[in-house]
């Protein structure tokens, strides 16, 4: 049975690491793996998605409406514009932070309110947390990415181990202490 | 201790279909490529560039890069060119002669088409332009066939002497699939030979050569009858699709063993008894191909009943949920918000050098007939300075049509804006015109200093080549004189009252006239950035002037102006649109 972890949020929040290491732990766990996004136009600041899918053997590089077992979100309402995209038992893993598009910047638009509470009356599952402020913890905004993956990790089946071998392949050296310990942090979320 | 090294040199990699398609070229010995940057088919290049043993460059155009391919495989080497689908256009010229001459060494072209238009003015069918110019066009599906369709396609180049197409396209050249990696294997050189009567494409050689084309179509036809790229997959007989590139996955996703499927990895010439001894096993036939019906018209000629675009839309990608509903299967139901989200397109970056361009042109209420770029951006509210935007270098061409036509009516207040990797482009034959032909044109070089919008690629203007390597540099102002033109002036994007000035004199001017807006992309590693503004709550009067540029760091709350520090870069160009000093430099507070 194929799995499907959509990685979405605002262009230049760094969802590459995240589907890099997803990608790579579940290669070496022997799925068959494939990651696909969309490059140009939509690096603007515009909203960004990336589809990590992984089983037996995968076809499709894309996941569909209804499809998404987890929702992986840098940008609350970017979690919430992606909803249809999750199985109806699936999960939403998000960060709360909020972006302000340029409907929003412009006046034009409100930011919605109440979104986590509205996905969760859509019977969706949703884990929200400030990754900002963790990824601060750890030693710098940019870790955001891997404090989600840490409170990813918690819904497979992989050992702890092999997350932060993953982690150590994937990240420069340099910045490798702050990305362990902004795993960790979401981790224990 | 885990190293990250073993992981990125393991056989079995996780790789962009782009950089997969790479990785085929270097292990089938190709020596030198030849680009143009373009949406998604700018990765192929960038990673070819990685490995030292293929000469790699980015060239002006695609057009100058499929001859620079042509030249490198008339002298005997493996040679290659990449582009995006509308590159393929510009490109026509060689493309469609090089099939009469054939090759020396093989020669590949990838083009990458875009359907969905993520990132492209129109989504056209590429393999339009392999049926028109009788050249063999293979399609992969997904990383691994990129790789191996990419060698295999310089050897059917020499076995079959014509260049070879691999048309790739947004799914397959953005997703990372499995790949296991080979060794380099480089072939002999083929040693050049003169041979007038094979490469001087004059009427009398290429009157012999067309009937050499022909053959050739008709030995490659039947070569897809037994092409390996060409596979029957067997399945429930009731359903039978004949597919290629992503939308293979699309129906295997959908349908696994529940349809026979034939997957076409050769779609031009395309076989014919394999698709009617397909068709004779299965009781429906159904085509499941993105944008034109090419495979479904080659079996209605064939004279087979079949469904296709009937069924599928000619417009935009496929999906495994689109196939499904289209063919009947269920598709499991979503959810969604009740409300509408507001959207979040795509806009020009905090700090962006052509914000302060746009709004001194919105702000003087020009005309603005636009290019291809990121620069695009300034059609998109608020400033919405731009009414025209059709294809690479139209801008400096269409300026001089739409003058000819209104004379004073238009000259001045209409503008043309182009950047500089455009410019070089195809930016220089339309200003060319103009300088002969002599229309009274204001042309903008928009000039950042990189080809921005397809993620940073150095161009002919900004002194450094492909490797980062300094390199030949042309001088924007020495060429715009030497054309002819007397009013060539550089204004720095940043400074309004500078950009409105130089703006009203040359759109006064009684002559053609360039202005060059110049400043690096603010998005360049070698920028050096200021602190973010601060606002003086106490100065903020709330009068939304600073919101005219459109900055993704400013927004207004409770009535007063708030910056975004993540993403300000201090650029300073909404501290000239405040009249209250509201708007401050922190070293100021």
């Amino acid at each position: 049975m194929t799995k499907n972890i959509m990685i979405v949020g605002v262009g230049g929040q760094g969802s590459l690491l995240a589907s890099k290491l997803l990608g790579h732990l579940l290669l070496t766990e022997g799925y068959d793996v494939k990651v696909s996004e969309v490059h140009g136009m939509s690096q603007r600041g515009g909203s960004v998605v990336t589809y990590v899918r992984f089983g037996e053997k995968v076809y499709s590089p894309v996941i569909d409406k209804g499809e998404a077992d987890f929702i992986v979100s840098f940008e609350k309402l970017e979690a919430a514009r992606y909803l249809e995209y999750l199985k109806p038992d699936g999960r939403i893993v998000t960060n709360t932070q909020e972006i302000d598009p340029m409907p929003v910047i412009t006046g034009a638009a409100p930011y919605p309110d109440q979104l986590i509470e509205k996905m969760r009356q859509k019977g969706a599952n949703v884990d929200a947390m400030d990754c900002l402020t963790l990824a601060n913890e750890a030693g710098s905004a940019k870790a955001v990415n891997i404090v989600l993956m840490g409170k990813l990790s918690n819904y497979f089946d992989i050992p702890l181990e092999k997350w932060q071998k993953a982690i150590a392949e994937c990240v420069p050296e340099k910045f490798l202490e702050l990305n362990q310990k902004a795993f960790m942090l979401g981790r224990e979320q | 201790m885990y190293r990250r090294k073993d992981f990125e040199t393991s056989m079995k990699q996780l790789m962009l279909g782009n950089k997969a398609l790479a990785r085929g070229l270097y292990e089938a010995g190709c020596s030198v490529v030849s680009s143009y940057p373009g949406t998604p088919s700018t990765e192929v290049t960038e990673e070819a560039a990685k490995f030292d043993e293929i000469y790699c460059e980015w060239a002006p155009n695609e057009k100058v890069a499929m001859e620079v391919a042509f030249g490198a495989s008339l002298a005997g080497k493996r040679s290659f060119c990449g582009m995006k689908h509308v590159g393929l256009n510009v490109a026509a010229d060689p493309l469609f002669t090089c099939s009469y001459t054939g090759v020396n060494g093989g020669m590949v072209i990838c083009v990458a088409d875009d359907a969905g238009m993520h990132s492209s003015q129109n989504e056209q069918d590429s393999r339009h332009h392999a049926i028109a110019s009788k050249i063999p066009m293979l399609e992969p599906s997904d990383s691994a066939e990129a790789c191996e369709f990419a060698k295999r396609a310089f050897e059917l180049s020499e076995e079959f002497d014509t260049p070879v197409i691999i048309k790739m396209c947004t799914r397959v050249a953005h997703s990372q699939s499995v790949v296991e990696t080979g060794e380099r294997v480089c072939p002999q050189t083929v040693p050049y030979e003169k041979n007038i009567a094979k490469y001087v494409m004059m009427p009398g050689n290429a009157i012999r050569r067309h009937p050499v084309v022909e053959e050739r179509t008709r030995k490659l036809r039947d070569y897809a009858e037994n092409c390996p790229f060409n596979r029957v997959e067997m399945g429930d007989t009731k359903i039978g699709i004949i597919t290629s590139s992503t939308s293979y996955q699309y129906a295997k996703e959908v349908f696994g063993e529940k349809a026979s499927i034939l997957k076409l990895g050769m779609v031009n010439p395309l076989p014919e008894k394999l698709i009617l001894d397909f068709a004779q096993k299965v009781e429906k036939l159904v085509i499941i191909e993105e944008l034109d019906p090419i495979i479904e018209n080659h079996c209605r000629t064939l004279g087979l009943e079949v469904s296709g675009k009937d069924v599928f839309p000619l417009e935009g990608e496929y999906s495994q949920n689109l196939i499904a509903e289209k063919l009947g299967v269920e598709v499991v139901p979503s959810v969604k918000l009740d409300e509408a989200l507001p959207g979040r397109p795509p806009v020009m970056c905090a700090g962006c050098p052509h914000r302060g361009l746009f709004y001194t042109l919105s702000k003087n209420q020009c005309t603005v007939l636009g290019d291809i770029g990121c620069y695009t951006l300034g059609a998109v509210a608020p400033l919405s300075a731009m009414e025209m935007t059709l294809c690479m270098g139209a801008s400096v061409s269409s300026i001089h049509g739409f003058n000819k036509a209104l004379g004073s009516e238009s000259e001045g207040k209409t503008v043309a804006v182009i950047g500089d990797s455009t410019f070089m482009h195809s930016g220089m034959t339309g200003l060319a015109n103009i300088a002969y032909n002599q229309s009274n044109s204001t042309v903008i070089i928009l000039d950042n200093s990189i080809t921005g919008m397809t993620g940073h690629q150095q161009n002919p203007t900004t002194g450094y080549n492909i490797k980062g390597d300094p390199a030949g540099k042309i001088d924007l102002e020495a060429l715009c004189r030497a054309m002819g033109f007397a009013r060539v002036t550089v204004v720095d994007p940043y400074d309004l009252a500078a950009c409105d000035r130089v703006l009203k004199e040359e759109l006064a001017a009684q002559e053609p006239s360039v202005i060059i807006s110049r400043r690096p992309c603010a998005l360049l590693k070698y920028v050096k950035h200021n602190k973010p503004l601060k606002v003086d709550e106490n100065n903020c009067v709330g009068c939304k002037s600073c919101m005219k540029l459109g900055c993704p760091a400013i927004s207004i709350k409770n009535k007063k102006a708030v910056i975004d520090e993540t993403l300000c870069v201090g650029c300073g160009v909404c501290q000239q649109m405040c009249k209250f000093d509201a708007l401050q430099s922190q070293e100021v507070q």
